[in-house]
């Protein structure tokens, strides 16, 4: 396992630079709305990424509702982190593709208000997470991973109710798309994913790290003679 | 079943009495949401035709900040003398406590909008243009998507630091599209420009959809050690 971890560094590495040339280089500029629509290799591979990590959160925490297991925790802290920062790379990239192309930064559409509440429902977690105690703090953020899933059918069909302005899917939306341009998406969105994959994977072992060494020093806590408390206690009465 | 209906019944009349005699919940969300009302009311100045069209959103934000008041007490009296603990080793149906608060805290929060209501009419010239009758059923649906989810939230929020910030911060996301769909429907009344009964059925889903997910996992965080 130790020796997979810098193969799938290198190689992320490589795709990385090798969607990058892709992405600015070597794909056609589109014909109306010009280099622009670059941005659209970072936008569309960063939004799988990030429901991609969501649902395994969501995955990961029923998981730890029925077993309780330790690991199932870690994957959907991981996942959440990481997840909200593909989400925030797509809030950002949108708005900037937005105001030359549609000439708005912002609009209450389907999928951009739903990224939106994903991303607010997610920060809540996370904010959940380092609010509470730390022997609850699974089981809350479990449960509140329900609650969210939960809720995205029902916003999603709050806001189909209203006008859609965002471009549809290109994939299995009935939109069309350049096959040269199509080659660059999936390319991107693989080396997006190699790269969260990396970093959920480093992320997962120093959360794993983290966690013997609180456990190593609250038994030590606990092994420590007890003349240094009686020491203390009695220097703290004299004080 | 019995032995929910009549645990329900027990701590539901508990909480009515005392707050029959204190009047502290619904004392605070009174004065909390005419503030607010003044305060909107002020800033915007409004006039009879813009306030039908903004009035929907004026007066669910109103009671839903009003509604995050009473919900972050309803579970402090319980945490007093561990009443929580004592009830987390008995044999009780977790479920029952819960239904008693939501339904506690429905209650509430419908005295509270019966008596703002007249206070909305004065200060926004309101009067609805589209089927008035439909604005009781969208009243009492968005009170139950509030008070299931923050009475949920709460309890969840009683095992973390700094509660009372906890509780909007975990209520806020989940109920956007409770929250869109209560102020849609209202509008949709007030100005009678389009049918209110989509966001009626999706206030309905939604509640379903929560309670039902709450009796399941109320347990678990009753339960949280």
């Amino acid at each position: 396992m130790k020796r997979v971890f810098p193969i799938l560094a290198v190689l992320t590495g490589v795709l990385l630079s090798y969607a990058l040339y892709e992405a600015l280089i070597a794909a056609p500029t589109e014909q109306t709305m010009g280099d622009v629509q670059r941005i659209f290799y970072y936008h569309v591979p960063s939004a799988w990424t990030a429901f991609i990590l969501f649902f395994v959160n969501f995955f990961a925490s029923i998981v730890y509702l029925i077993w309780r297991a330790n690991k199932a925790d870690i994957v959907a802290l991981v996942t959440a982190e990481v997840g909200v920062v593909f989400c925030t790379v797509v809030l950002v990239t949108g708005p900037i593709w937005a105001r030359p192309v549609w000439g708005i930064w912002w609009t209450w559409d389907l999928r951009l208000t739903l990224t939106l509440v994903l991303w607010l429902i997610y920060v809540s977690y996370l904010v959940l997470r380092r609010f509470s105690s730390s022997g609850q703090t699974p089981l809350l953020a479990a449960v509140l991973a329900v609650f969210g899933a939960l809720d995205v059918p029902l916003v999603y069909f709050s806001i189909w109710f209203f006008r859609t302005q965002h471009p549809q899917p290109v994939i299995g939306g009935g939109g069309s798309i350049d096959p040269r341009m199509l080659h660059v998406l999936l390319i991107n969105w693989l080396a997006f994913s190699c790269f969260a994959a990396l970093v959920c994977w480093s992320r997962y072992r120093l959360e794993v790290l983290r966690r013997d060494m609180d456990e190593t020093l609250a038994l030590e806590a606990l092994l420590e003679p007890r003349s240094s408390h009686t020491r203390t206690s009695r220097t703290e009465r004299a004080g | 079943m019995s032995a929910v209906a009549s645990l329900t019944r027990a701590t539901l009349a508990k909480d009515l009495r005392l707050e029959w005699r204190s009047k502290d919940a619904i004392n605070s969300m009174l004065f909390f949401s005419l503030l607010v009302v003044v305060i909107f009311s002020f800033s915007f100045d409004p006039t009879a035709e813009e306030s039908r069209q903004i009035a929907g959103g004026l007066v669910w934000v109103a009671f839903l900040f009003a509604a995050v008041v009473a919900l972050n007490q309803t579970w402090a009296r319980e945490m007093r003398n561990q009443v929580l603990d004592a009830y987390r080793v008995s044999p009780a149906p977790p479920n029952a406590l819960f239904l008693a608060k939501v339904v506690g805290n429905f209650i509430f929060v419908t005295v509270l909008q019966a008596l703002m209501t007249p206070l909305f009419i004065v200060f926004y010239n309101l009067r609805a243009l589209g089927p008035a009758y439909q604005l009781p059923i969208v009243a009492a649906l968005g009170t139950w998507a509030l008070v299931v989810n923050g009475t949920f939230f709460a309890a969840m929020s009683l095992r973390t630091r700094s509660r009372e910030i906890m509780l909007p911060l975990l209520l806020f996301p989940i109920s956007i599209p409770a929250l869109l769909a209560m102020v849609e429907a209202t509008g949709a009344i007030l100005t009678g420009e389009f049918s209110a009964r989509f966001w009626i059925v999706l206030l309905a889903a939604y509640d379903l959809v929560f309670t039902i997910a709450s009796l399941f996992l109320f347990g678990f965080v009753l339960q949280a050690e």
